[in-house]
């Protein structure tokens, strides 16, 4: 990671849960259904918005269709602060659908969650994450009938 | 920044009924931010789940990812992966 960014996150005053909330999983693993939240700022191109460089960061998201194809992604990201090659290369290193699809025909969980959610986490400014696009986020889980999601930051 | 995003995600989602797992890249951000669940990861940023190409490891970060939504608590829990 480059100096800059070193030097930054040694002095960031990072955001505290408190208190932590906790929701038990409302069945066992292998009758949920889960829902994958990335933050590589993965879009459809072409279809949905690309993410925005604005100060303090992009807080919105886009929702992917559970049928989408990762490798048509873009990968939304802009920061330097990591090598693109890799999530570029291979997807699943911060949006493992295909693997959550092969759990789910194995029965080690339920099912895959109708949709997924995408973020950019270049956010240092997370208050409308937290009081905005967050809660908007959880609330289309909740319609999705979602019981348990699997956050992956890159 | 990134660990901080899914982190704080985690804990609106946790708040509104839906079990969360989080994948955390820099330990001391999860320690300090404390997602309800997270998995530490020895990673480098642009690859949390494993490397690219890497399909056995990813899927077993996955997995202990998941497994993680099974424990009993109390939070913030945080395991190593």
């Amino acid at each position: 990671m480059p100096l800059k960014y070193r030097a930054y996150m040694a002095v960031y005053r990072w955001r505290r849960i408190d208190p932590v909330p906790w929701a038990e999983l409302r069945r066992p693993l292998a009758s949920a259904r889960v829902a994958l939240v990335t933050s590589a700022g993965f879009y459809r191109p072409g279809i949905d918005e690309p993410f925005r460089r604005i100060t303090g960061g992009d807080s919105s998201f886009r929702a992917l269709p559970d049928d989408v194809d990762p490798r048509s992604l873009v990968l939304g990201q802009i920061s330097d602060s990591f090598d693109h090659g890799p999530a570029t290369a291979d997807p699943n290193v911060a949006f493992p659908l295909p693997w959550l699809h092969q759990m789910a025909a194995a029965g080690e969980i339920g099912e895959s969650a109708p949709r997924h959610l995408s973020f950019n986490g270049s956010i240092t400014a997370p208050e409308r994450l937290v009081r905005d696009t967050g809660p908007r986020a959880a609330q289309l889980l909740v319609q999705d009938g979602v019981d348990a999601a699997v956050l992956v930051p890159i | 920044m990134c660990t901080q995003a899914v982190a704080l995600l985690a804990g609106v989602m946790e708040s509104r009924g839906i079990a969360t797992a989080c994948v955390a890249l820099v330990k001391h951000v999860a320690e300090a931010v404390r997602p309800p669940r997270a998995l530490a990861v020895p990673f480098p940023f642009g690859e949390a789940l494993g490397p690219a190409g890497d399909a056995a490891t990813q899927l077993r970060v996955l997995r202990a990812a998941l497994r993680l939504l099974e424990s009993p608590g109390p939070p913030p829990v945080l395991e190593d992966a």
